[in-house]
């Protein structure tokens, strides 16, 4: 029995971690794709009726509106952030004197909540007594900047927040990114009088192709996610104007006991996240693999 | 003529582009300052807002430093603030966060490194496809899980408990602790396992007394990243709690949007300074291992 026991150890430690997992995991996945095509209103039934749920989802304006702002906060979003943690990474990589404490501070509002990074913009853009007022008290008296309770513009609100949040990881990304390109390669165009711009261009920045991809599928994913920064910061309004997917879940599930149209959304939000991220990881596991 | 103007024009260039390269310098030294403003401009403002009061709030400019520095505002979030109908400021929500934060860190970093000690060392038949399942958990939208643990949790009679809190962060937490620490004990080598075997040392025994004096760095790592995830979770926070055990980052959301009164501007940023200062302090103090866990967790899972 014991023998037995010790042969079998591994298994045994592992199991309940993995018996968790497929519960937890891929049952409730299951559980949520089954109630997405039932009738479920407050409670949910199981009698299957077909994809009812996803027609009723589709037809909605608030999941449009939803989906709209995925688009365009993702967009702007991912976009922006490379960019900027881009051009960080490459500034910081000009052998500077104080690159650790500068890197500190680039990167420090990851270690913050969305909720108060939320909190923070939120009264920074302010429109009676943030940024608005503060120029206006500079002298430009007609300056408008009422973006928080537009509902035009309220999503670059989420935009610039997130951003503030992520682009220091993305630099880091970077950063470690650039560092590890063979030195050997750079000393060498150096020498051939290369201006340092062409070897950023022609060798660097194309060598780093997978940190590209890399940071592209954290910060879609991040995107995909984003739920407390809208929340913290408009609620989702004025109106419905920054829903995202996962407010529009949540507010299915929480507030308008809709369990329906909770589990078509959800469902929704994961195959978008699977698009990205399984052709992703299937070729990390088998590059580890070769 | 022709041979004196030819080293004459080099030195001319060589020290134009001399004075060039320090002007760059200082461009490059500028931008770089200027980029630091901008993301400490926030905590700037969290920081001298809160010191002031309602008064110079409105009155004076969002970037001035405070004519009169008060705490009173830093006073009414932690005891004071109202929530909804309670008004007892973050305090009993700060330790909500504690007394979730600490057992569910402790719980997931154990299995993680018992979990990735397994799949590492102790390769059987499948333990790939279990840790690549594992590891798939890693990248689901939580929304997918919400609607069925609500009901899980009503079941077994932990809904809105903090006991069933700690239980949902250890299994959504169990991929990542466990990439991590699986990514670490493949690094050495298998001959050291077989070795102790040989010398008759079992499963445990080489887990307690080889492995684990091995993994302090990534013990670390994992600590802290458990640590930042669990104590800035709102999804599950909100969605798995009732009025009494909200974590903190529920509930300064609760005293910002907060209708009841005059809204004081003072008190919430007071509150998001002090729902943010633990992760804060962790990032100040062990950066370096915070770095290391952001880039492990998204690189390579």
């Amino acid at each position: 029995m014991s023998e037995w026991l010790e042969n079998h150890l591994p298994k045994v430690v592992l199991a309940p971690s993995f018996i968790a997992v497929l519960i937890f995991v891929y049952g409730f996945i299951g559980w949520t794709a089954w109630v997405s095509l039932t009738r479920s209103k407050l409670l949910p039934k199981y009698e299957i009726k077909g994809f009812i749920q996803y027609e009723r989802l589709f037809d909605s304006p608030r999941w449009d509106t939803a989906i709209n702002n995925l688009y365009i906060f993702g967009a702007l979003f991912i976009i922006i952030a490379m960019v900027l943690g881009l051009l960080l990474a490459i500034l910081l990589d000009q052998k500077i004197r104080v690159e650790g404490a500068i890197r500190t501070i680039y990167l420090y509002p990851m270690a913050l909540s969305m909720i108060v990074t939320g909190t923070a913009w939120k009264w920074i853009l302010n429109p009676g007594l943030g940024i608005e007022s503060m120029v206006q008290g500079w002298g430009f008296t007609n300056f408008e900047f009422d973006w928080l309770v537009n509902p035009d513009y309220a999503i670059y609100t989420i935009v610039m927040a997130a951003i503030w949040q992520s682009s220091g990881f993305v630099m880091a990304l970077f950063l470690a990114g650039l560092r590890s390109v063979d030195g050997e390669i750079i000393k060498a165009a150096q020498v051939d009088g290369i201006p340092t711009w062409r070897i950023y261009t022609a060798i660097i920045i194309p060598s780093m192709a997978p940190i590209f991809l890399s940071a592209f599928i954290v910060l879609a994913h991040l995107a995909i996610k984003s739920f407390d920064l809208v929340i913290a910061l408009t609620g989702g309004g004025p109106g419905y104007a920054t829903d995202l997917p996962a407010t529009y879940m949540y507010a299915m599930a929480f507030s308008r006991g809709d369990i329906g149209q909770a589990a078509s959304s959800a469902m929704i939000m994961m195959l978008v996240v699977f698009a990205i991220v399984v052709p992703y990881l299937y070729s990390e596991l088998r590059a580890k693999n070769d | 003529m022709t041979d004196l103007s030819m080293p004459q024009s080099q030195t001319q260039t060589r020290s134009q582009s001399a004075v060039g390269k320090i002007a760059l310098r200082w461009l490059l030294y500028v931008l770089l300052g200027l980029f630091a403003l901008y993301y400490l401009m926030p905590l700037f403002v969290m920081l001298t807002t809160s010191l002031k009061s309602l008064e110079e709030i409105r009155t004076g400019s969002l970037i001035s430093l405070p004519r009169e520095v008060s705490f009173d505002a830093w006073k009414t979030a932690w005891s004071g603030a109202c929530t909804g109908i309670q008004c007892e400021g973050l305090r009993p929500y700060f330790w909500n966060s504690v007394l979730i934060a600490v057992p569910a860190v402790a719980i997931s970093t154990l299995l993680g490194a018992l979990n990735g000690y397994v799949v590492a060392q102790w390769r059987f038949k499948g333990a790939n496809i279990i840790f690549s399942l594992m590891l798939f958990g890693c990248f689901i939208p939580f929304q997918v899980v919400l609607l069925p643990m609500a009901r899980l949790l009503g079941m077994m009679g932990i809904a809105g408990t903090i006991p069933g809190l700690i239980f949902v962060h250890v299994i959504y937490g169990l991929g990542f602790t466990t990439l991590f620490f699986r990514n670490y004990y493949v690094t050495i080598p298998s001959e050291l396992t077989k070795a102790a075997r040989v010398d008759g040392a079992g499963f445990l025994r080489i887990f307690w007394s080889i492995f684990l004096p091995l993994s302090l760095p990534i013990i670390v790592v994992t600590v802290i990243w458990q640590f930042t995830q669990i104590w800035n979770d709102f999804l599950f926070g909100v969605s798995f709690s009732q009025a009494g055990t909200q974590p903190v980052t529920v509930a300064l959301n609760n005293i910002v949007n907060s209708t009841t009164g005059v809204k004081e501007y003072n008190v919430d940023m007071a509150a998001a300074i002090i729902a943010g200062l633990p992760t804060l302090l962790v990032y100040v103090v062990a950066g370096k291992y915070f770095i290391r866990g952001l880039t492990a967790g998204s690189v390579k899972g």
